[in-house]
């Protein structure tokens, strides 16, 4: 005797992107925090030391923001014109920012004026940065060329002018004093050494370089342009690891976080990529509302602060990790309860007698073993089964369709409920996997509860919403018929040319030639 | 009658009965707690209750059993009817007829009183009048011989209906009730009066309230009846022709099947085509217990003659095993009959067992050696609803990959327009002995899946596994493995389709590949195209118009470069690969087209003019190896080649072809031949098993202990190194065994053989050292009997190994000399029973 079979619910494998360690730890943020700057934010600069306060470069002024404040705690608006890129020094008392008139100023943190300015510069500086020395500076400015500064004296060290267009970012090892990098539109990275009167090493991006990055090792240099983030070997002489064309827009800021495990890209496209460093796949990936400029990562990942093109300043926290050592130990079963006699292996002579395993069965399942088709049918119309695992709900419908008691299990149900399967129906009809059940269900209400159209309001607009649903979607579906005929018509074109040797193959003696096509 | 080689019935029986011609009339009894007889086909068969093995089978009837009954004053015997016209009795313990009784015409029913010593009652069709039967008592003379007329008969009931069931004998045989119709009638044999009441018809509102069946009350003057409108109806009172009475008790939704009253008539049991067993208690109160989901509707139930057990005998050729407390218990099934082998008739590469549809739903694994159902596979894993006028999914198709590993299924619903297509493969699973499911695809096709095929490359392993699906929908698909990237997956592989192929959008119809899987013949229509299985190229063509192609085959080993296709306008043609070209063809009717897996040879069965013929050829010459005209008259739907586990030693040159393999057909009345090598007398040798008694005797808690006593002392003897008592032992065992086995009526009387028997007890004086060793054993078991006599119970289970020497030493006195003496008695006894 066979015992009853539940409904098999066909379980669908679910698209889009699997659970991973990763998406659990990128998706461990508060709901975000926004900030109005003035301008686009083009730079955004963690402080390395605590309370790890970031300073955010918009328009003509530096905001120097702590953790959780929402209010900048300091602002420099010295500036005549627009200012960029606000960076600290590893010690975080110093920040050196260019501006739009070709100066670059030197402020202490905890100051107000600057304590130095660097002129030399014809036109505004996007770049600055200090030397892991801490007492040299390096620029990029849009008049092509690269400098290099002494802080004590504030004068000017040296001058490279070897790009042949703005240069617009830029990085310094951190292992070695003298060596920094540039990237330019000109499309090339540039390695120099302070020591040497030339760039030491050329890299050729391919596109207007929008941001580079030196791994804390100082032996990979990651570099990003147009819609390419690209990674390349220093210490081989600059040859190409690896390109990644994740994004659909111009990359325009990178990050690494806090391990050097995962590099961040943010990206005109409005998105933020997180790729794994061993592998360089996308783990995880940010979604924003408008274009990114920049991007930075906190110490330990706490925070994640983007700035956007039209001024938001997109701030996420990180969750405080939850506890749940308690809940668990509370949930441990007695040991003596359910460890006992576990352990017991029968000896040959024992009878064993073994209990029967109870099965569990769903309330639909015991409703269609007793045969009550339209209570089984009330049973997945629940609203958590209905909204949350419609399958459930299809698979019932398939099932009592089977048993032909599908129509008198619609049948005799009032105004809330036929709303309930309608709107259900609406929603669900145009999903590929349930729809050869749902058009049925969809013929049978009409055919049931046509005599009552027009009798009640809520009812006669949900069928002109599923008359609405099914009418796009045929829309649709002619719509990709037509764009299946073009590719048709493509891939014939394609295969024209095997064409030939099968007629060589044909011209055999076959008893009847047919003449063959091929046809996919 | 027929010669070699003709095609008949497999001699064990494997025929699948149905239709009109069997009724499946079975008709059950049991022994106290162990024997289950049933009729199936011309046999009686004998089955255990307990260990669910066929234990004998009673042949002898030359035509189908119609009933069977125990003899009421000896219930080691058993009376059977058959359409032959005989009635015969069995000993059925030995499986041998004592008595048959030549009645003459056919015998519908069989029913056996115990009020009548010397007659029983049987159901004959009335002379002169079509379908007209009536129940006649038949006078079983009393005669030195084994056959015997039973020419005798009065008529006791005139127009009764033909089957079994509508009949039944009352309370202390006082009287008889048969239904026909709407008409019930009862004879009281003492008053000799008739009583017939009929149902009112136009009262019922054109439900169907006609009788389906009956039954008495054992202990009371009442009558059961079922009806076709799912009623039963308990008739009271029925001596008077007016103030009779009945009441009605409804469940069953559609035609009562059977009904049957237990031992005491407290309980009364009905089931039908639900296939639910209903109890109902008491009739006032209409209290019932159900066993529901019994696998398929119930065509007969019937009790122990002890009231412990009850059985149900269903449609699909099962018997199931019901406890009083309505709790199933065991199942004895056959071949299942399943309403169409939509399937096919596969091999399963792993058992050989042969593979088809079963149970709904189910695939079913035939063992065609030991005639038993190895397993049923659900494949659809799905409720069955027992209900007229459903689309059930049914699997149609299957097919096994080259060792068995890989098994893929198509299941569809019987919707003509739009049907609901699965594809499922399944993995054989080493642990679990078993297939699993791997993967499912619904809608494969758009339309019905017409073949399927895995290609073949056994020694390239699993992994040039390629499954090609053609379907109606005018494409084949060709299915591949697929490993799954991600680690977490919890299998590593699964199944996607890899290219769609189509011609001409003709309906594709047929698909093979070629023996090495380099090439795929898929037929369209009328055309066969070939298609490289590496890059999916069409090849070339082939056609023979016209006529749409109905099977196409590759040949094997030396025949490889042939392709083989029947035509529906009859022409089977064998084309050449290598030059493209049509080698010869024939003007044949094909209707099957099966290769043999192991040989060259191809088997096509034609049916012409109600007449099937077996050709066999190989494709390299024209002419057939071996020719069968008119096989049989039934069409042949099915035929499969059965690899034999060894090569059978065929002296006959014109059956070589059947060395490595058998071959089984399967007709539109669903009958599974085969066809046979040795002649009828050959086939027929004795085959009919002793009850082993010991095998079957249920396990007491005093057999268990005795069986570890004996058990340890035959490992004691091995430790103790005591060659000679052992190997004495396991002498004189068998003879005394053999001297206990052999049938009652053959061992010449008690007297003679007891002094043998006390003989062989004796201990041997010539064989001195196994006297010396006896002697050891018998002291030390002496010690060992006075110690335990003192101790305590609990010291039992410390001690035993000293009683069971205790108890050894009784089996080991049979001498080598006495056994011998035994034996040539034995011998004796033959020749004189052969004498007589």
């Amino acid at each position: 005797m066979a015992a009853y079979k539940p409904v098999v619910v066909q379980a669908c494998p679910k698209l889009g992107e699997r659970i991973t360690q990763d998406t659990l730890y990128w998706r461990g943020y508060k709901t975000p925090v926004q900030i109005k700057e003035f301008g686009a934010v083009n730079k955004i600069d963690f402080s390395p030391v605590p309370p790890y306060n970031y300073a955010v470069t918009a328009s003509s002024r530096i905001h120097i923001y702590g953790r959780y404040s929402q209010e900048p705690i300091k602002t420099f608006s010295r500036f005549r014109d627009a200012a960029y890129c606000a960076t600290y020094r590893d010690d975080g008392r110093l920040l050196a920012a260019g501006s739009e008139d070709g100066s670059i100023c030197l402020f202490d943190v905890s100051g107000k004026a600057p304590l130095r300015q660097f002129e030399g510069h014809t036109k505004p500086v996007h770049l600055v940065g200090f030397l892991s020395d801490k007492y040299r500076i390096f620029s990029g400015s849009d008049d092509y060329s690269s400098k290099l500064w002494d802080i004590p004296s504030a004068t000017e060290i040296i001058s490279y002018s070897e790009h042949t267009d703005y240069v617009r970012c830029g990085c310094a090892s951190k292992v070695n004093a003298d060596v920094f990098i540039t990237g330019s539109y000109d499309h090339t990275v540039k390695l120099f050494d302070a020591r040497t009167k030339s760039s030491v090493m050329t890299i050729e991006h391919g596109h207007p370089v929008e941001s580079v990055l030196l791994f804390p090792s100082g032996g990979l240099l990651v570099s990003a342009g147009g819609r390419y983030v690209k990674v390349w070997d220093v210490l081989k002489g600059g040859q190409l690891l690896v390109s990644l064309k994740n994004h659909h827009k111009t990359v325009t800021c990178l990050c690494l976080n806090s391990s050097g495990q995962r590099l961040l890209s943010g990206s005109l496209d409005r998105h933020v990529k997180i790729y794994s460093t061993t592998s360089y796949k996308v783990v995880h990936s940010f979604n924003y509302a408008t274009s990114i400029l920049s991007l930075a990562l906190s110490p330990e990942d706490e925070t994640i602060v983007v700035g956007m093109t039209n001024g938001v300043l997109n701030v996420k926290h990180r969750k405080p990790e939850e506890k749940n050592e308690n809940s668990q130990k509370k949930r441990q079963p007695a040991y003596r309860t359910y460890v006992k006699g576990r352990s017991y292996m029968p000896k040959q002579e024992d009878f064993c007698v073994s209990k029967p395993v109870k099965r569990v069965l769903r309330k639909y399942d015991k409703l269609l073993r007793s045969f009550q088709s339209s209570k089984a049918l009330d049973a997945v119309l629940e609203p958590p089964i209905m909204l949350h695992t419609p399958e459930v709900t299809v698979a019932v419908m398939q099932e009592l369709h089977r048993r032909g008691t599908l129509r008198s299990a619609l049948a005799g149900r009032d105004e809330k409920q036929v709303n309930l399967l309608l709107t259900f129906v609406a929603r669900r009809v145009i999903e590929p996997r349930f729809t050869p059940v749902l058009v049925i269900v969809a013929d049978m209400i009409t055919d049931i509860y046509q005599p009552v159209v027009g009798q009640s309001a809520i009812v006669d607009k949900q069928f002109l919403k599923l008359q609405q649903a099914i009418g796009k979607e045929i829309d649709y579906q002619e719509e990709l018929l037509e764009v299946l005929g073009m590719m048709d018509t493509l891939f014939a074109t394609f295969t024209k040319k095997r064409e030939s040797c099968l007629e060589e193959n044909k011209s055999n003696g076959v008893t009847e030639i047919i003449e063959t096509n091929r046809n996919y | 009658s027929s010669g070699p080689g003709s095609a008949r019935r497999c001699p064990r029986g494997l025929r699948l009965p149905r239709g009109a011609r069997a009724p499946w009339a079975a008709v059950t009894a049991f022994l106290p707690r162990r024997y289950l007889l049933y009729a199936s086909g011309d046999f009686v068969k004998v089955h255990s209750v307990n260990t669910e093995e066929t234990l004998g089978l009673l042949c002898g009837h030359a035509d189908l059993v119609t009933g069977i009954q125990l003899n009421p004053h000896n219930h080691m015997q058993l009376y059977s009817s058959s359409l032959d016209g005989t009635i015969k009795l069995w000993d059925f313990m030995d499986g041998i007829p004592i008595k048959t009784f030549t009645v003459g015409p056919k015998l519908l029913a069989l029913y056996a009183l115990a009020s009548a010593e010397d007659s029983v009652f049987v159901v004959i069709p009335k002379q002169g009048e079509r379908d007209t039967f009536q129940l006649v008592s038949v006078k079983l003379t009393k005669g030195a011989g084994q056959d015997l007329e039973g020419k005798e008969l009065s008529v006791v009931l005139d127009g009764v209906g033909a089957s079994p069931k509508q009949i039944a004998f009352g309370r202390e045989d006082s009287y008889v009730v048969s239904v026909k119709d709407v008409n019930l009638q009862v004879y009281f044999f003492k008053r000799k009066l008739l009583n017939r009441f009929s149902l009112n018809s136009a009262k019922t509102k054109g439900a169907d309230n006609r009788f389906s069946c009956v039954v008495c009350h054992p202990t009371e003057d009442c009558i059961a009846t079922g009806h076709a409108d799912g009623k039963i109806r308990l008739w009271r009172n029925f001596h008077h022709k007016k103030a009779y009475t009945y009441s009605a008790l409804h469940w069953h939704h559609d035609t009562v099947m059977d009904l049957a009253y237990s031992l005491e008539g407290t309980r009364l049991l009905s089931g039908g085509v639900e296939s639910v067993l209903v109890q109902w208690h008491n009739e006032s109160s209409c209290q019932k217990d159900f066993l529901p989901r019994l696998g398929s509707p119930i065509e007969c139930i019937s009790m122990s003659s002890d009231g412990v057990l009850c059985c149900t005998l269903h449609t699909d050729n099962r018997i199931t095993i019901i406890n009083s407390n309505l709790r199933f218990s065991r199942s004895i099934q056959g071949l299942i009959k399943s309403r169409d082998v939509k399937t096919g008739l596969v091999v399963d590469p792993r058992t050989k067992a042969l593979v088809l549809n079963g149970e709904p739903g189910h695939l079913q694994f035939y063992s065609l050696q030991s005639d038993q159902q190895l397993f049923s596979l659900d494949i659809v894993q799905r409720q069955y609803i027992h209900q007229a006028g459903l689309k059930q999914s049914d699997l149609v198709k299957v097919t096994f990959s080259a060792r068995g590993t890989w098994l893929a299924t198509v299941e569809e619903s019987e919707e003509v327009a739009d049907p609901e297509l699965q594809l499922k493969l399944w993995f054989y699973s080493e642990e679990t002995q078993s297939f699993a499911l791997n993967t499912r695809i619904n809608t494969p096709h758009d339309n019905h899946i017409t073949d399927m095929c895995f290609r073949d490359m056994g020694e390239l392993g699993d992994d040039s596994l390629i499954l090609v699906t053609a379907g109606r929908d005018c494409v084949f698909k060709v299915w591949v493995m697929v490993e799954d990237s991600d680690p977490e997956a919890h299998q590593s592989v699964s199944w996607s389709c890899d290219f769609v192929g189509s011609y001409h959008n003709y309906q594709a119809t047929n698909c093979c590949f070629s023996e090495d899987g380099s090439l795929l013949a898929v037929s369209f229509e009328e055309t066969v195209t070939v298609w490289d299985s590496h890059t999916w190229d069409l090849k070339c063509t082939f056609c023979h118009p016209p006529g749409n192609i109905r099977n196409i085959c590759f040949g094997r080993l030396t025949c490889s470069k042939y392709l083989i296709g029947a035509t529906d306008y009859g022409f089977l043609c064998c084309w050449n690969l290598l030059t493209c070209a049509l080698e010869w063809s024939a003007h044949l009717n094909i209707v099957v087209l099966q290769p043999d897996p192991l040989s060259e040879h191809i088997a096509a069965v034609s049916w012409l003019s109600k007449e099937s013929s077996l050709f066999v050829f190989k494709p390299s010459e024209p002419w057939p190896v071996y020719i069968q005209r008119n096989l049989c008259k039934e069409k042949i739907l099915l035929a499969v080649f059965v690899p034999r586990d060894e090569p059978e030693t065929i002296s006959s040159e014109k059956y070589l072809w059947l060395r490595k393999s058998q071959l089984f057909f399967l007709t539109d009345t669903q009958e599974l031949m085969t066809l046979s090598t040795k002649s009828l007398e050959e086939r027929l040798t004795p085959s009919s098993k002793q009850l082993a008694v010991e095998e079957s005797l249920p396990v007491t808690p005093f057999s268990v202990l005795l069986g570890k006593h004996r058990h340890q002392q035959a490992q004691e003897d091995i430790d103790l190194g005591k060659p000679v008592v052992h190997n004495k032992q396991e002498q004189a065992s068998p003879a005394v065994k053999e001297l206990l086995h052999t049938p009652a009526h053959v061992l010449p009387s008690a007297s003679f053989l007891c002094t043998i028997f006390i003989n062989s007890l004796l201990i041997s004086k010539e064989n001195k050292s196994a006297e010396e060793v006896a002697d050891e054993v018998e002291m030390e078991s002496e010690k060992a009997e006075d110690e335990s006599d003192e101790e305590d119970v609990t010291a039992m289970e410390q001690e035993d190994t000293s009683h069971m020497e205790l108890l050894g030493e009784m089996t080991c006195k049979l001498s080598k000399s006495q056994e011998k003496e035994l034996r040539k008695i034995r011998k004796m006894d033959f020749s004189w029973i052969s004498a007589f």
